[in-house]
């Protein structure tokens, strides 16, 4: 490959593209677990679990957002992930995050039948997420 | 010949309307204009989505899977995408008659999923049973909304409750072309799925392996499919009103300089028969 130094990057949420740009590396969580992604992966498609996105831009600066749902597409010169919920951590309203993980805790810790556990992890982790890519 | 007074009365009420038509010809057009470039945006989104999909229906071969196999029950529901205020010409009358003129369709089949309050009202007074109403949706949809219509819809799908499910919807093609149309949401027809030469020649993996990777990949797509239908059909509901108020306005002037040219007849007249009669009794005097 010419230029392996670099892959394009293409971040789309269903109402905007949310981020477009070339990056030497960039780190997610998937249903497989915690991934970083170099120029000539293999192609590969994956499936987004809530944490925190981290994108290594050709400069070296490092840019952090909280993915929560969607799929990556990796190519060995692109990644495009199509994120259903991501936000910058300047968007992220942090009490309500905090909110969210406990009512999310409290769900968990007292569940019964009915409790959807699924969902409140899905729940927890998204709130965490948020939380952590504001620190 | 109507008297002067109600010709005068009849144009001043038509300039009236017109009036408001005219405003709410440019309340649409700029509603349009936003409508249109919301569309534009979510188009790349589904573009991706939808080329994602095929490659992996292409790839998986004839799985048995839930999602792609028709259900048993007769039933069939649709989500029936329309607006919540009129005045916007044959817009929901269009969506409403693709249902009830439908060829196979039984009405006892059929549920039906309102988004928007002209559909809910048309297709209940025809006697459809209507499953939800979501007015509020159709307000400014969002993405969240279609994530949980579609939960709801996959729910109620793997229960076994619908064999099949449509989205009914109209289509924004250009600012003066709108298409009603009728989708296939579930099962995920593999006929049109085709394999693009592109998709063809890439190898791709999977994480987790294909079935399970369908598993998670078709409810957002079912999603992405509404909130897209959604987006189209604002876009298009402005649209169509927009052009409604246009014509209505141009009929309006039509009417107004009609009306015009009566009043001044109908006062040419009157000032005739007032000669006539002062002239007349002139001559009686004389």
């Amino acid at each position: 490959m010419a230029d392996n130094q670099n892959f394009h990057l293409r971040i789309i949420t269903p109402d905007r593209l949310f981020y477009e740009g070339d990056a030497e590396m960039v780190e997610f969580n998937t249903t497989e677990g915690e991934i970083g992604v170099l120029p000539g992966h293999i192609p590969m498609t994956v499936i987004v679990k809530p944490g925190i996105l981290v994108i290594s831009e050709k400069g070296g600066e490092e840019k952090e957002a909280a993915l929560h749902a969607g799929f990556a597409e990796i190519l060995p010169d692109g990644v495009t992930i199509l994120a259903e919920i991501i936000e910058w951590p300047n968007e992220i309203d942090e009490q309500r995050a905090e909110d969210a993980m406990n009512r999310a805790k409290e769900r968990l810790a007292s569940r019964t039948p009915e409790t959807d556990i699924a969902r409140a992890e899905t729940a927890l982790l998204r709130a965490v997420a948020r939380i952590e890519v504001l620190k | 010949m109507a008297s002067m007074r109600d010709i005068k009365r009849r144009k001043t009420s038509i300039q009236g309307t017109q009036q408001i038509t005219k405003a709410m010809k440019l309340v649409s057009t700029v509603k349009l204009q936003r409508a249109k470039a919301n569309a534009e945006r979510s188009k790349g989104y589904f573009d991706c989505m939808y080329n994602t999909v095929n490659s992996i229906l292409s790839r998986v071969g004839h799985v048995e899977h839930r999602y792609l196999m028709p259900g048993q029950s007769p039933k069939k529901a649709v989500v029936v995408i329309t607006s919540n205020r009129g005045l916007a010409g044959g817009y929901n009358s269009n969506i409403v008659k693709l249902i009830t003129r439908h060829e196979t369709w039984k009405k006892e089949d059929m549920v039906i999923y309102a988004l928007g309050n002209k559909g809910r009202e048309a297709l209940s007074r025809n006697g459809y049973e209507i499953r939800e109403e979501l007015p509020e949706v159709m307000e400014e949809p969002t993405y969240a909304d279609a994530m949980q219509l579609s939960r709801r819809l996959l729910e109620a799908y793997a229960q076994g409750e619908f064999g099949e499910i449509y989205l009914a919807y109209t289509f924004f093609k250009n600012t003066v072309v709108h298409e009603p149309k009728l989708l296939k949401l579930l099962p995920v027809d593999r006929e049109e799925a085709q394999v693009s030469e592109k998709t063809a020649e890439a190898i791709m993996n999977f994480e987790p392996e294909d079935v399970e990777a369908l598993d998670m990949i078709i409810p957002k797509y079912i999603t992405s499919l509404i909130y897209g239908a959604m987006m189209e059909a604002v876009a298009s509901e402005n649209g169509a009103r927009m052009q409604a108020m246009d014509n209505a306005t141009s009929n309006a002037e039509e009417m107004i300089s009609d009306l015009t040219l009566k009043y001044n007849r109908a006062r040419q007249g009157s000032i005739t028969q007032e000669l006539t009669e002062i002239i007349a009794g002139a001559e009686a005097i004389g």
